[in-house]
């Protein structure tokens, strides 16, 4: 393979060219397509987020609304203090699930409104509280700063 | 008394790691042996400083003194001991010392192999490290002393997170910050020669230890991460591209390019630009994933405090260091001599693709890990980008990158023979065919993924061993004398066979999760449910007590043909310093594969919901991990890396000249 100097050094321009393009098509094309996005009760309300859609919604568990109907469906309220959403989910819950504690769901919005949530996390931080939970209940003016303030 | 004296120790370990940045490098631009013959006591001394304070820390956790504040709201005295030691790293503050504890370990290990390395260079590395120590040990006292008292002491501490109370949680992050602090050396290297401005073949050899060293120890640390998320997190995944696996994995990647890299450098005095620009970078990402674990901007099960001063604190240092390094870059890069064009077909043509692509992988991992932070910071937008976009970006990548593994170890320097190298492969690629058409066609009408990931994965293994096998027989007359070549091959083409070897078993663990079979439901004594080729059987439900905790225990017993072959008892623990309950994972380890249940609520009706895995070949994951790092030791051992005393003589005088 003789090669002269200028072609070796195309060969390589245009490998990387080729590597970094496929790359940067890779990551664009995935963020477009594979993002989720957050949103609180209040939000989904507001913002009338097509059904269908998957998303990542949070807030508290609200008092005395988690019903499990038979093996292993549970269905649930979360509020943001403001709006509730009624969210069903099929499977164990966390550790950390209980009635006025943060949680945080994936799913999908289902036609009816409600939300079908295909994984569930009560991840916390020391407050037991998610970011995205307390963002939220923040947003809504349901959040006092001297809690957050207890380490 | 003693935690002042630890106090005190860091005290002066601080001003001693201003003196050991100081008068080396002064040394290095005045050209003065005396003011860089500084930087090797200096170096011993921060080192025996720091652990002197280090050893006060473990000493209050010991003994439980709780007029410390780091040790009343992290330990209980009713913790076994092992815990106790473990808690001093289990914890912001802690965590943090143990990272300067490791930073200047590995500068005086630098210290100690000193007199191989010419003056003017060691003294720039060491100078440099001195800097990234002060520069720590200022944050470690300004914003996150561990020896703050607190008055009056509480009668009992506040204990462990219990999901961190866990062997895997004991060894994980000295681990983990072994290879994370490790590439500090790296960077010292870079920087210390962009500075004493010289880059050769020479400083690739002396660079190329060290990143092994450090590579070697963060591959068993996320190992080890990933093993302990398995098992203690019971959700039975064993990568989660959380933000702070991806915070880890990114230097790895990068590392992994370095190492690579620096073969070429040290064989073909080529891509000097390069490695020193990824020796930057490498360190720059351990950085980025101290920020982002530290700071408290991602929330996550390591975050263990979130105070935004410490996080602009470590911005601060992140700022400095990575922008210092890459100005000295921008304005010493210019002078390193460029090595000469190479043929794209070569075993350096082959590094170079290597590099592109785990660059390539980085640069993914690292946009997706870091895209949500930006959003967010930019119109306040929330989202998530999980484990499809993680997926649909590095796995293409990644593929290619392992297939050509055994092509590129297999070409020559200078000009490679692909066809040569096909031929001497065909064995192997027709094995790894068959193989992979064998399990496809055995597991007929299940996932297309598995087979393929399989195929993958023993083209990795044989492909190696087709290298090492083509190396010791070549022109052999018999089998003897090929054994004796083979056994005669150097340490280095060993450790790559090994290693690659273990890549390959990590991606057949990985390819097996596609068979594994998951089973939710929600049971009663007596019951029992499938999981694979085994049925598993709840037995009977009880209450243990361990040492600072209560666990609910349900016990169950594998089948396998009517006959009981082992016992998984998963529980729930409620741990006696705090209410919070935690999960315990029952496994049963069979051949490579493991049997795994997760329980949920017991419920007044005496049936508890569980969470079944079968999960067939599921440790290889971790087994081929081990593997890759044994491969790097194996590399590290080497003769070139033992033995270049005439090049290093040779080199110290010109230095001295």
């Amino acid at each position: 393979m003789a090669m002269t100097r200028k072609q070796k050094r195309l060969a390589v321009i245009g490998g990387m060219g080729a590597v970094l393009g496929l790359a940067a098509g890779l990551v664009l094309f995935s963020l477009s397509d594979s993002i989720v996005f957050f949103y609180g009760p209040t939000e989904i309300a507001e913002k009338g987020i097509t059904p269908g859609t998957r998303l990542r919604i949070g807030g508290l568990v609200s008092e005395g609304s988690v019903k499990r109907d038979d093996a292993r469906n549970v269905v649930f309220k979360v509020t943001d203090g403001n709006k509730e959403l009624t969210v069903s989910y099929k499977g164990l819950l966390p550790d950390l699930f209980r009635e006025g504690q943060g949680v945080v769901a994936e799913g999908v919005l289902q036609p009816g409104g409600a939300f079908r949530a295909d994984s569930v996390l009560a991840k916390h931080d020391e407050n037991y509280m998610p970011k995205e939970v307390a963002d939220t209940l923040k947003k809504q003016g349901h959040w006092q700063d001297g809690k957050e303030g207890a380490k | 008394m003693i935690v002042e004296i630890g106090h005190y120790a860091l005290v002066l370990a601080l001003a001693v790691a201003l003196v050991q940045t100081a008068l080396p490098l002064w040394g290095v631009v005045a050209r003065d042996p005396a003011l860089m013959a500084t930087a090797r006591p200096a170096a011993f001394a921060s080192f025996a400083l720091v652990i002197v304070a280090y050893a006060a820390l473990t000493w209050a956790y010991m003994v439980s003194d709780f007029s410390v504040l780091n040790v009343a709201s992290n330990s209980h005295s009713m913790k076994p001991l092992v815990y106790k030691i473990s808690g001093v790293w289990a914890n912001h503050e802690g965590s943090m010392l143990l990272w300067v504890s490791i930073l200047v370990l590995f500068a005086a290990l630098v210290a100690a192999r000193a007199s191989e390395m010419p003056l003017r260079l060691h003294a720039a590395v060491l100078g440099v490290q001195g800097s990234i120590t002060a520069a720590f040990l200022l944050f470690v006292l300004a914003a996150s002393n561990p020896f703050e008292r607190l008055l009056p002491a509480p009668l009992e501490g506040r204990g462990l997170n219990p999901i961190l109370q866990d062997p895997g949680l004991a060894i994980h992050p000295p681990l983990l910050y072994v290879g994370y602090v490790g590439f500090s050396i790296a960077f010292s290297f870079a920087v210390g020669a962009l500075i004493h401005g010289r880059i050769d073949a020479v400083w690739a050899r002396f660079v190329r230890p060290w990143t092994l060293l450090a590579w070697v120890f963060l591959t068993v640390g996320i190992a080890m991460g990933s093993y302990w998320a398995y098992y203690e997190l019971g959700w039975g995944g064993w990568w989660f591209w959380d933000p702070v696996e991806n915070a880890s994995l990114m230097p790895w990647l990068a590392g992994t390019a370095l190492l690579h890299s620096t073969l070429v450098m040290e064989k073909r005095d080529a891509l000097k630009v390069w490695t020193i620009l990824l020796s930057i970078l490498t360190f720059s990402l351990s950085l980025l994933g101290t920020f982002l674990v530290r700071s408290g901007v991602l929330t996550s099960v390591h975050t263990f405090a979130s105070d935004p001063a410490r996080g602009q604190f470590i911005l601060g240092i992140l700022t400095f260091f990575i922008g210092g390094a890459f100005a000295l870059f921008a304005w010493r890069g210019p002078m390193l001599k460029q090595g000469g064009l190479f043929a794209p077909i070569s075993r350096e043509g082959a590094l170079v693709l290597n590099n592109l692509l785990l660059a390539a992988l980085t640069a993914g991992v690292f946009i997706g890990t870091l895209y949500p932070l930006a959003l967010e910071a930019w119109d306040g937008s929330k989202i998530s980008v999980g484990a499809p976009f993680f997926d649909a970006v590095t796995i293409p990548i990644a593929v290619p990158l392992l297939l050509l593994i055994p092509f590129g170890t297999a070409l020559a320097w200078k000009r490679g023979d692909l066809l040569g190298v096909a031929q001497r492969m065909a064995f192997a690629i027709g094995l790894s065919v068959l193989i992979t058409v064998g399990v496809w066609a055995y597991t007929r009408g299940g996932p297309v993924a598995a087979p393929l990931g399989i195929g993958l994965g023993a083209w990795l293994i044989l492909g190696s061993a087709a290298e090492i096998v083509a190396r010791s027989t070549r022109g052999a007359a018999s089998l003897g004398i090929a054994f004796r070549r083979a056994v005669g091959l150097p340490r280095s083409a060993w450790g790559a066979a090994v290693a690659h070897a273990g890549m390959g078993i990590t991606v057949i663990g990985i390819a097996a999760t596609a068979w594994g079979v998951e089973n939710i439901a929600k049971v009663r004594v007596g019951d029992a449910l499938q999981a694979g080729p085994y049925e598993v059987r709840l037995d009977r439900t009880f209450v243990r007590n361990g040492p600072d905790f209560r666990e609910t225990v349900a016990s169950f017993a594998v089948v396998k043909d009517g006959r009981e072959i082992g016992r998984i008892e998963p529980g729930k623990r409620i741990f006696v310093a705090q209410t919070m309950p935690t999960s315990e994972a029952g496994l049963m380890t069979a051949g490579v594969g493991q049997v795994y249940a997760s329980i949920g609520e017991f419920e007044d009706d005496g049936s508890v919901g569980v969470r079944l895995y079968w999960k067939p070949l599921v440790t290889l994951i971790w087994i081929g991990s081990v593997i890759m790092a044994l491969g790097g030791l194996l590399s590290m051992a080497d003769r070139r890396a033992r033995v270049a005393a005439p090049v290093r003589a040779a080199a110290t005088g010109a230095a001295r000249a």
